[in-house]
């Protein structure tokens, strides 16, 4: 009678290798994966594209990258973001980041 | 060797025959700790993917975007712009785009119209992205109409539908000549959207800007470079909305493992007090119980991998397309390119197999150590 062991090695062994052929597939790209990459590349060149077709409900989400900084406070100042999306992208880095620290290192006394 | 190989064979034995007397208990957390391992991992595979697809296709895109603002909002390029634009140093090309927004109240779709030369496409005619195409029911040779914003209706024939594969960039894309642009949206004449600029030597595109913002001050630049770190940090930033929403499963699973692993039954306590009685070193109880804990997230990390990688790339990560379609009605179909990141799978497989693995031995420990005789009776 075969042990346990024996078969919990087979499984083990099997994961394994799908697991190694994973990392081969996703390193050797197929014809198709290179040739459809290259002819995305292609179309935004010519058509000058400079954002993904991802989220098209609102101006600021369908373009993030040429949208104006105020775009999601377009119905009034301080208007709450409209579109769930937005939560979905990250904030100017200016608002997120931190200060540097001064503290011992300036020369006036604080 | 052998000796010592073999006696580990029989503490692997020892222990799947242990495991199998509680299978259910076993077989369920397998299973939970699978299926955290593919929900964690399907979200790495699906923004790694989407991530690396987006820095390829759009290095390809304009190196620098001149934007017109107007009390800080985008304006249309006035005549004149363009000219200026010509005089500065470093500048290859500059090209006027024509683009923009138009709601289609039928499916209440945003649909983004590009004019293009007439050499592309003719007056009268527009190519449609695949997936507008498929909102709409239209295939080439079809006529649709636009309602303009200014109240007259437009009659467009499809001269073709864009590639499917070509979704991720053109899903709401309907590309028309420059003269149906203008009259479609009234664009004044000489005005455009914006200007894209390519810029013959790479390493002056800062320069370039920098001499763009003095030359032209109420113009914004936007860089390629930018549109790219945008990208990066859209998705770095989703992940971790994922990630923040998916703490609590991953909060009660490490609870669930913790418990399951630091809580010794009364069962598993007096097995551990019968093997030591019949003459077991303490050394033997912890490997067995390493085993037990190695076999288990092992497996679950393996199993919960694979199951990720065919669900992002085989079935279109479909657990996360509600969370990505958003209120949008035109959402892409598409297929990514198999991207795995070696860096972010090891941190993935280092908390996840390391911790339970660990987890196991501290009571296992604790419950050797003690007399055979005390452990048997508690």
């Amino acid at each position: 009678m075969r042990r346990p062991s024996s078969f919990a090695f087979i499984l083990l062994a099997l994961l394994g290798l799908l697991f190694v052929l994973i990392f081969a597939h996703s390193w050797q790209l197929t014809v198709t994966d290179q040739s459809r990459l290259q002819a995305n590349r292609t179309l935004v060149t010519q058509l000058g594209l400079t954002d993904l077709a991802l989220f098209s409900e609102s101006r600021y989400t369908r373009h993030p990258s040429q949208a104006d900084l105020h775009s999601a406070l377009q119905d009034h100042p301080g208007a709450f973001d409209h579109f769930p999306t937005g939560s979905l992208i990250s904030p100017p880095t200016h608002l997120t980041a931190t200060h540097e620290r001064l503290a011992g290192k300036t020369t006036s006394p604080d | 060797m052998n000796v010592w190989l073999e006696k580990q064979r029989h503490l692997i034995d020892f222990t799947l025959a242990s495991l199998a007397r509680r299978k259910t208990k076993n077989i369920g957390l397998l299973l939970a700790y699978a299926v955290l391992v593919f929900v964690l991992a399907s979200l790495m595979l699906f923004t790694q993917a989407l991530r690396s697809e987006a820095t390829f296709v759009l290095a390809g895109s304009p190196e620098v975007i001149l934007q017109r603002m107007v009390a800080g909002r985008h304006d249309l390029i006035p005549p004149g712009y363009i000219e200026k634009i010509g005089r500065i140093r470093g500048v290859q090309k500059q090209e006027g785009r024509l683009w923009g927004y138009y709601y289609d109240p039928v499916v209440n779709a945003n649909y983004t119209f590009m004019a293009r030369p007439a050499d592309e496409v003719a007056s009268g005619s527009i190519m449609v992205g695949a997936t507008l195409a498929r909102a709409r029911g239209l295939a080439a040779g079809n006529v649709i109409s636009f309602r303009s914003y200014s109240g007259k209706l437009f009659a467009f024939k499809v001269a073709a539908v864009l590639s499917p594969d070509s979704e991720l960039l053109s899903a709401d894309l309907v590309l028309l000549s420059e003269a149906d642009f203008r009259a479609f949206f009234e664009y004044p004449a000489g005005h455009y959207t914006d200007i894209a600029l390519s810029v013959a030597n790479p390493q002056e595109v800062r320069k370039v800007a920098e001499k763009l913002s003095t030359t032209l001050p109420d113009s914004r630049p936007i860089l390629r470079e930018e549109v790219l770190r945008t990208y990066q940090s859209v998705f770095d930033w989703r992940e971790g909305i994922m990630l923040t929403v998916l703490a609590g499963a991953i909060l009660a699973f490490a609870i669930l493992s913790w418990e399951k692993a630091s809580g010794l039954s009364a069962e598993e306590k007096r097995e551990i007090g019968i093997l030591k009685a019949i003459g077991w070193e303490t050394s033997d109880v912890i490997r067995m119980k390493m085993w037990e804990g190695l076999l288990i997230s092992l497996t679950a990390f393996l199993l919960g991998f694979i199951a990720a990688y065919v669900h992002v790339f085989y079935f279109g990560a479909a657990v996360f397309e509600p969370v990505l379609k958003g209120w949008a009605v035109l959402y892409p179909r598409f297929t990514l390119v198999p991207t795995v990141d070696g860096l972010q799978i090891a941190t993935l497989f280092f908390f996840t197999v390391f911790p339970y693995t660990a987890a196991v031995l501290v009571p296992i420990w604790r419950a050797a150590i003690t007399d055979p005789d005390s452990v048997m009776r508690a």
